[in-house]
C-alpha cells in the first residue's frame, strides 16, 4: 500500500455555535481523482479551504507526502505543492493568459537586467505558458497574448487547471470545475482532470454533478453534516446510492469502505 | 484567514476607528476654518466675518484687522471662510452657523449670488448683514456694502495704460480671473480698465465682448486675447504663454491681481519680452514694496481692505446698539472705501501715489 | 466578475465568423489603449496647425510641454492609484502643501536640498494617510480623499496664511525652472524630468512583477488575492509612490513659478483626473498606459493653447475639454465591452 500523498484527521472547524467541520478525515494518493460529493452545508468548502491553506483549522493534522504540515495561508500550501482552481477561477479577466497564468510567480530575466532592474523574463515566460497548455493537450486555445476575458468558459478554465497543473507539484484541488460549462467544454475539462492523473498527480474533484463524478473518479468521498460519511467507488455504488449517502437516507457503517462491499 | 467568525470581530472595531477618524478630521478642518470664540456673553455683540477664502492675503489682511477693530468695539468675532474663490456652499453653511449662534452681524465678502437666499434669511432673523469687497447683486441683499469700487481700481490703470502709450498703437492682452464663472470683481475690473483706455467693453455683464480692434483714446487698438488666471501665479504665466504665442506684439497686459501680474511676467521674462506695460490691482505690501516699486509692474491700483473689514466692524457694532445705517452716496450702492493708482512713473495728467507713500497704507504687511 | 460565462467569446475550435474592421479596432485598442488618445493629440495638433500656424513654431510647442508639466507629473501618480480602481482627489492639496513647505524653508534660509527633501517626505506622508485609511480602515478612496482634500488644505492654510512665496531662479529648488535648449526648443529641466519619470513608470508597469500585481489588483482585487498577489501591500504601495510622484511634481511646480502660490493647485486635483481618463486609463481600475495620461495631459493644453491662438471664447475652451472626457469614457467602455 503506497503512502498517500495528502492525508487529513479529525479536522474540527467551528464559526461561533455554527460547526463547519466535526472531525473530517481524508486521503489522497497520487495518480488517482478523488472526488468530493455532499449536500449543501455538508462542509465541502470549509474541508477545500482548510487544505488550501485558505482557511486554519480549528484542531487536527495534515500531512502531505507523510510529513506533518500546518498551512498559515495559500502561499504555505503551494510550497508544499498543493495548488487549488478555486470556483471563480481566480484569473485577473484584462491580463493576458501568460501574466495569469505566472501571477504572483512571475520569473525575472538571469543577471543584472533581473535583480536590479527586476525585469521580468516575458518572453520566456511565454513559452512555458504555451508548454503548459500544450501539454494538457488544449488545443483549442491558439493566442496565448489574448486578454482572458475574451476567452470561453471551457477555454479559462483550462486556463486555471493549466495554472495548477504547472504550479502543482502533488495535488490539484479543483473546486466546481463543471458547473457553470456546456456539454461540449465539461468532456474538455474532465479530459483535464484525466490528463493530471496520469502525470501522477493526485486530484481532489469537488462536484455536484454525479454523472461526472462517476466517470471520472476513482474513489468518492462522501461529505455529511461536517464529516466524512464513507468512500466508495463507481464500481461499488450506483450513483443513486450515492446521493442516498450524501443526504442521509442510507447510511454506510463506519468501518464500511468501498472494498467491503459486494460490488452490484 | 478567518472567515465567519473574524468579520464578526473585527466589525466593531472598524467601526470605532472610522468615527475617530471622522472626528478626528472634522476637528481639524472646524479648527483650520479659522473658527475663533463663539457665542458672546451679555454685553458683546457676536460677529461672524464670512471670507471669500483664507488662501488669500488679502482676505487674510480683513481677518486680522477685523480682530483688532472686533477688540476694541466689545465684538466677538468669529471668521468662517470658502475653501476657494467662488465657494459658496461654505458661506451658506457659515451663514446658517451664524443664524444659529444668534449672532448679530455677519460681515461677508460674497463668493457668489448663490448665498443670497441665505443672507436674506439671516436678515429676516433680526441679523444685520454688512458686505465687503464685492457687492452683491442686487445690493438691497445686504443692509450695507463697504467696496473697492472695482470698475474704478480698472479705470485708473487704465487711463494709466492710455496715457503711458501716447499715442502707440495698443496690442492688449486681457488676463481675466475665470472663464467657467461670472464674478463680479472680475467684471467689473476687465470693464474698468477697458473704459479707463476708452473702449467700450461692449456689454454689462460678460468679459471678452468688445470689439477686438477699433480706437482708444490715444490711438488705434486691437485686444490680442481674453484667458483665464484663477488669480494665481501658475494661472497667470500660461495665459500669458498663450497669448504671446497668439501674438507676439502684445505691448499692454491688463492682469485681474497681482499674483496673476507675477505669473505674467515671468512668462514675458522668458520670452525675452521688456518693455511691455503690465498693469494691474492689489495694493499688498509685497507687491507695492517690490514689482511697483522697482517699475516691473507699471501701475496698480490699491485697495484698502483692512479699512473695509474694520468700519465693517465698526458698523455692525454701531447698528447693533441702535445706530442708524450709513447713508449711501448718491448713484451708489455701495461706500467707496476708496482706491489709489500707485506707480514707481508718474505721468503728468494722471494723479498717483509713489510706492513709498502707499506703503503706509498697503495691506499684508 | 470573473465568473465563468457559456460563449461568451468564440466557441472553442471554430474560427470567428466575421473579422470586420471594428472588431480589429477593438482588438487593437484593447492592447494597446493609448492608441486613441494618440489619435486625438495628433488630429487636434494638425487641425489647430490649420487653423493658425503659430501652433506648431517650436517656440510654441515647448510652451506646451512647461505647461503641461505639472499636470503631466501629477497624472502619473493619479493613474497608479486609478489602475487599482482608487481614485485622489487630494493630488492638487498635497503637492502645494509640499511647494509651500519647500518654498516657506528655503526662502527663510533653508539649503534647498533640505527644503526639497522636507517637502518630499511631506508629500508621501500625506500620500500614505490616504493609502493606510483605504487599505486597513478599508474606507472607499473617493471618500478617503475628498476628506484629506480638506484636511490638507487646511493645514496647506494654516501654514502659508494666504502668502504667495517668491524664490530667485537658478537655485537649487528653482533648478527645475531653468531651460535646456535644443535649436529652436527649448525644455525646462521640469519637463525632462516629467518625461523621464514617464519612462520610470512606463517601465515598471510593464516590465516588472509589481506592475503586473498592481493591474491585476485594480482589474479583480478578490482574484488577484487567492492568486496569491498580496494586494493590500500592492494598494498601500501604489499610494506611497504616488506620494513620491506629487513631492517630484511640487519641485516642478516651484521651478515654474519661481515661488510658491496657495491658490496654485485649486483646479490640480480634477485636472490630473482629466488627463488619467482622457488618456485611456479606466476608472474602474486594471486597464490602461500611464504614457496615455502624458498624451491626456498634453491633449488638454493643446486645446487651452490651440484655441487661445484661435481667438475662441475662453467658455468654449471649458466646453471642449468637458466633450474630451465625455468621449474618452464612452471609448473606453466600448474597449472593456467584450463583444462576440
Amino acid at each position: 500500500m503506497t503512502l498517500p500523498i495528502l492525508e487529513a484527521h479529525g479536522l474540527v472547524k467551528t464559526f461561533g455555535h455554527v460547526v463547519g467541520l466535526a472531525g473530517v478525515d481524508l486521503t489522497l494518493y497520487s495518480g488517482e481523482v478523488l472526488a468530493v460529493i455532499g449536500d449543501n452545508g455538508a462542509g465541502k468548502s470549509t474541508l477545500i479551504k482548510c487544505l488550501s491553506g485558505a482557511m486554519i483549522p480549528d484542531s487536527g493534522r495534515m500531512l502531505v507526502d507523510g510529513r506533518p504540515v500546518a498551512f498559515r495561508n495559500t502561499q504555505d500550501a503551494r510550497d508544499a505543492g498543493i495548488e487549488t482552481v478555486y470556483q471563480t477561477l481566480a484569473v485577473a479577466p484584462a491580463l493576458d493568459v501568460t501574466s495569469n497564468m505566472f501571477l504572483a510567480r512571475e520569473r525575472r530575466r538571469p543577471g543584472l537586467l533581473g535583480s536590479v532592474f527586476r525585469m521580468l523574463d516575458t518572453p520566456n515566460m511565454k513559452k512555458q505558458a504555451r508548454q503548459h497548455i500544450d501539454d494538457l493537450g488544449i488545443s483549442t486555445l491558439q493566442n496565448i497574448n489574448q486578454a482572458v476575458e475574451t476567452l470561453s468558459g471551457g477555454q479559462r478554465q483550462a486556463v486555471a487547471v493549466a495554472r495548477a497543473a504547472a504550479f502543482g507539484g502533488q495535488v490539484v484541488i479543483l473546486d466546481e470545475p463543471t458547473a457553470a460549462l456546456g456539454v461540449r467544454e465539461t468532456g474538455q475539462v474532465l479530459e483535464l482532470v484525466r490528463d493530471l492523473r496520469s502525470r501522477g498527480l493526485g486530484v481532489i474533484l469537488i462536484s455536484h454533478n454525479m454523472p461526472n463524478v462517476f466517470e471520472v473518479a476513482d474513489r468518492i468521498h462522501i461529505q455529511r453534516l461536517g464529516r466524512r460519511v464513507g468512500v466508495i467507488t463507481p464500481t461499488s455504488h450506483t450513483p443513486a446510492e450515492a446521493v442516498a449517502i450524501m443526504t442521509g437516507a442510507v447510511r454506510l457503517g463506519t468501518a464500511e469502505t468501498a472494498e467491503g462491499h459486494q460490488a452490484r | 484567514m478567518d472567515e465567519r467568525g473574524g468579520a464578526a470581530r473585527r466589525g466593531p472595531i472598524r467601526r470605532g476607528m472610522v468615527v475617530a477618524v471622522a472626528g478626528l478630521a472634522g476637528s481639524v478642518v472646524l479648527a483650520a476654518c479659522g473658527s475663533s470664540g463663539g457665542g458672546g456673553s451679555s454685553g458683546q455683540v457676536g460677529v461672524s466675518l464670512i471670507l471669500k477664502t483664507l488662501s488669500n492675503p488679502y482676505f487674510v489682511s480683513m481677518e486680522n484687522d477685523a480682530k483688532r477693530e472686533a477688540a476694541k468695539d466689545n465684538v466677538t468675532l468669529t471668521v468662517a471662510a470658502g475653501q476657494s474663490d467662488g465657494d459658496t456652499q461654505t458661506q451658506i453653511s457659515a451663514i446658517d452657523n451664524a443664524i444659529s449662534r444668534g449672532d448679530k452681524g455677519i460681515l461677508i465678502t460674497i463668493n457668489g449670488d448663490a448665498v443670497n437666499s441665505e443672507l436674506q434669511k439671516a436678515r429676516n432673523a433680526g441679523i444685520y448683514v454688512v458686505a465687503l469687497d464685492t457687492a452683491p447683486t442686487p445690493a438691497s441683499v445686504v443692509d450695507v456694502t463697504y467696496a473697492t469700487d472695482n470698475e474704478q481700481a480698472g479705470k485708473l490703470i487704465g487711463q494709466y495704460a492710455a496715457a503711458k502709450l501716447n499715442g502707440a498703437h495698443a496690442v492688449i492682452a486681457m488676463l481675466d480671473l475665470f472663464n467657467n464663472q461670472v464674478v463680479s470683481v472680475d467684471t467689473a475690473r476687465d470693464h474698468g480698465f477697458l473704459e479707463g483706455m476708452g473702449i467700450d467693453p461692449g456689454s454689462k455683464t460678460q468679459n471678452g465682448q468688445e470689439a477686438k480692434t477699433g480706437h482708444y483714446s490715444g490711438g488705434d487698438y486691437t485686444v490680442a486675447c481674453h484667458q483665464p488666471t484663477q488669480g494665481a501665479i501658475p494661472g497667470g504665466k500660461t495665459a500669458m504663454e498663450n497669448c504671446l504665442s497668439s501674438n507676439g506684439d502684445i505691448n499692454v497686459v491688463y492682469t485681474i491681481n497681482e499674483p496673476a501680474a507675477d505669473g505674467a511676467l515671468q512668462a514675458l521674462s522668458a520670452a525675452g519680452k521688456t518693455n511691455v506695460l503690465v498693469v494691474t490691482i492689489d495694493g499688498s505690501c509685497k507687491y507695492v514694496n517690490g514689482l511697483v516699486k522697482s517699475g516691473t509692474i507699471a501701475a496698480d491700483s490699491a485697495q484698502y481692505p483692512g479699512k473695509m473689514a474694520s468700519v465693517g466692524v465698526k458698523t455692525i457694532a454701531s447698528l447693533a446698539g441702535g445706530g442708524k445705517k450709513p447713508s449711501l452716496p448718491s448713484g451708489q450702492d455701495f461706500i467707496n472705501t476708496g482706491t489709489a493708482l500707485v506707480t514707481a512713473n508718474p505721468l503728468s495728467g494722471v494723479s498717483s501715489q509713489t510706492p513709498t507713500q502707499a506703503a503706509t497704507a498697503c495691506w499684508g504687511g | 466578475m470573473s465568473q465563468v460565462l457559456e460563449a461568451s467569446g468564440a466557441p472553442d475550435g471554430i474560427p470567428m465568423a466575421r473579422n470586420t474592421a471594428g472588431r480589429r479596432v477593438h482588438a487593437v485598442l484593447h492592447r494597446m489603449p493609448a492608441l486613441s488618445p494618440l489619435v486625438v493629440l495628433i488630429i487636434a495638433c494638425v487641425v489647430f496647425g490649420f487653423a493658425n500656424p503659430r501652433f506648431v513654431r517650436p517656440e510654441n510647442l515647448s510652451i506646451l510641454l512647461q505647461q503641461a508639466a505639472v499636470v503631466g507629473s501629477l497624472a502619473i501618480g493619479q493613474t497608479l492609484v486609478i489602475l487599482t480602481a482608487g481614485i485622489d482627489l487630494s493630488v492638487g492639496a498635497i503637492m502645494v502643501l509640499a511647494t509651500l513647505v519647500m518654498g516657506k524653508l528655503a526662502s527663510g534660509g533653508t539649503p534647498g536640498p533640505l527644503a526639497l527633501a522636507i517637502g518630499f517626505v511631506l508629500a508621501v506622508l500625506a500620500a500614505a494617510v490616504n493609502g493606510l485609511l483605504v487599505t486597513r480602515i478599508k474606507l472607499p478612496p473617493f471618500i478617503v480623499t475628498l476628506g484629506t482634500l480638506s484636511v490638507f488644505t487646511a493645514l496647506t492654510l494654516i501654514y502659508a496664511h494666504g502668502q504667495t512665496i517668491s524664490l530667485s531662479p537658478g537655485t537649487f529648488l528653482t533648478w527645475t525652472g531653468t531651460t535646456v535648449q535644443i535649436g529652436r526648443f527649448g525644455f525646462t529641466v521640469g519637463v525632462l524630468l516629467m518625461l523621464l519619470l514617464y519612462i520610470v513608470f512606463a517601465y515598471a508597469l510593464r516590465q516588472t512583477a509589481w506592475g503586473r500585481h498592481l493591474y491585476a489588483t485594480g482589474d479583480d482585487t478578490e482574484a488577484a488575492r487567492l492568486a496569491g498577489v498580496r494586494t493590500s501591500r500592492v494598494l498601500l504601495s501604489a499610494y506611497i509612490i504616488a506620494g513620491a510622484v506629487f513631492g517630484i511634481a511640487a519641485w516642478i511646480l516651484v521651478g515654474r513659478i519661481n515661488g510658491a502660490d496657495p491658490n496654485a493647485g485649486v483646479n490640480a486635483n480634477l485636472e490630473s483626473i482629466t488627463a488619467v481618463v482622457i488618456g485611456g486609463t479606466s476608472l474602474f481600475g486594471g486597464r490602461g498606459a500611464v504614457v496615455g495620461s502624458l498624451i491626456g495631459a498634453l491633449i488638454v493644453q493643446v486645446f487651452d493653447n490651440g484655441l487661445a491662438l484661435i481667438g475662441i471664447d475662453p467658455n468654449y475652451q471649458v466646453l471642449a475639454v468637458g466633450v474630451l472626457v465625455i468621449a474618452a469614457v464612452a471609448a473606453d467602455q466600448w474597449i472593456r465591452s467584450v463583444k462576440s
